[in-house]
């Protein structure tokens, strides 16, 4: 079952190994998947690790082409 | 994101896609979503009823792994717990659901000092075997790509700490190849795919480079809100339309098109490729993953000694093989609704919280009164 919403870092330790907060709720994660993971980062979280990074910069091209399509339609 | 879940953003993005389908004629677009996250999306949004009057066809594929595990594996796992004494078997909690020809594990009677154990990550049942070293923990790890790498790394950790009473039941499966072999049988015709999103931020985009190079058909990447995967049926239609099939990306916020490297290097240390059946597909050539020789102590196949001869086992009067073929539509089979329904599944397919069956009938209702039952609703948002 994928959870499509993401979580943020919390805390984390020198063995990349940490907390989410994920809806209010705190989870231990490990982030040993993820170069250099910091606290406020936003993350995905799958069975117990971080599997990937949101990236702000894509999330907002994503935005952009879904004004274009949807301005297109009028 | 929340833009992707709003009324005017759905209805423009419908509007594009019908735009798009319309000289191409009715009945032409079939796309199968992979994933079992994305047909809960769709039916959830009651997209699937919007995109067949828009012009798409949507089929459900194999991405249930609980669901593609054949019944002898489930069965393996029935035997460890009530075969042995002082075993703990550590499992997700659909797993324990999934009915056999001896029952699930929730029905069956633990061997006496054993026990059945949920847990929501492999790291949690390495931490019990921790806590009762008198007792032997296997973990019944079944997952795609998505889940591998965490059952990778318990594996890991237990040769590191050389955790003799720990072990591993895999149930492992890689998506490209079904896709293959669901082509190669040429029993449902597809148009195009709606890639996975997690399994894509592991394995990233060239895996799925053979679809539109050897059999012609687009495809894209699409993430889990509504606007996503209309999104990505856009940019599928977009590839039909300049007859230039590619693996598209619709979820780019989450997945790169290298994937994860760090993953793949963990699975691919810890696991090899194996030859692996899966229900209703049968055996698919290198589409599964074992432990490695290395890891062989914390294999519970081969600690046990176990035989799981996959081929057998399936229920009579099921057809959940067919579902995850995309064959058929749950309401097809005979059962569904009647004899088969969550609170009494007959089948793996009504079972999980990605199983078609289940997905079909918590969503059913709504295409008759326009909302969904209030409790089960409920429920859905919570998973």
């Amino acid at each position: 079952m994928c959870l499509g919403i993401p979580a943020k870092i919390v805390c984390i330790d020198q063995d990349k190994q940490g907390e989410i907060d994920y809806l209010g709720t705190k989870v231990r994660t490990s982030f040993m998947l993820l170069d250099n993971p910091r606290v406020g980062d936003w993350v995905i979280v799958h069975a117990g690790f971080a599997i990937s990074r949101l990236d702000e910069k894509e999330a907002q091209e994503t935005l952009a082409l879904l004004r274009e399509i949807i301005e297109a339609e009028g | 994101m929340k833009q992707l879940r709003e009324r005017k953003v759905i209805q423009g993005l419908l509007e594009a896609i019908r735009r798009r389908t319309s000289p191409l004629g009715r009945g032409t677009v079939r796309i199968m979503e992979v994933c079992g996250t994305h047909t809960m999306t769709i039916h959830r949004y009651g997209l699937k009823d919007l995109l067949a009057q828009a012009g798409v066809e949507m089929i459900s594929g194999p991405g249930c792994p609980v669901c593609i595990t054949p019944g002898a594996v489930h069965e393996a796992a029935i035997g460890l717990v009530t075969g042995r004494e002082g075993l703990i078997l550590a499992t997700f909690g659909d797993m324990t659901r999934v009915p056999t020809r001896r029952g699930s594990l929730q029905t069956v009677i633990p061997a006496p000092g054993s026990m059945v154990k949920i847990v929501y990550s492999p790291q949690e049942s390495l931490d019990l075997a921790a806590h009762h070293p008198d007792k032997e923990v296997v973990f019944f790890g079944a997952g795609f790509e998505t889940t591998i790498p965490s059952i990778a790394s318990a594996l890991k950790q237990a040769g590191e700490a050389k955790r003799k009473n720990y072990s591993v039941l895999t149930a492992l499966w890689l998506i490209p190849p079904p896709l293959k072999a669901i082509l190669e049988s040429g029993e449902v015709k597809v148009t195009g795919f709606l890639y996975p999103g997690h399994v894509s931020a592991i394995i990233g985009l060239e895996p799925y480079a053979f679809i539109p190079r050897d059999y012609g058909l687009p495809g894209a990447v699409a993430g889990f809100e509504p606007g996503d995967i209309l999104l990505g049926i856009v940019n599928i239609l977009g590839q039909l339309e300049k007859g230039r099939p590619e693996v598209g990306l619709e979820y780019s916020r989450v997945v790169a098109a290298a994937g994860n490297p760090l993953a793949r290097r963990l699975m691919d240390e810890v696991l090899e490729i194996k030859d692996a059946v899966w229900r209703g597909l049968g055996l698919i050539p290198q589409s599964g993953l074992k432990p490695r020789e290395h890891y062989a102590a914390w294999d519970a196949e081969v600690k046990f000694k176990l035989r799981i001869e996959s081929e057998a086992g399936e229920l009579p009067g099921c057809r959940c093989g067919e579902v995850l073929r995309g064959l058929i539509s749950p309401p097809e089979c005979r059962m569904y609704g009647k004899k088969c329904t969550p609170e009494s599944p007959l089948g793996p397919c009504m079972v999980s919280f990605e199983g078609t069956c289940l997905v079909y009938h918590k969503y059913s209702q709504r295409q008759e009164t326009g909302r969904t039952r209030a409790g089960t609703a409920r429920k859905g948002s919570a998973s």
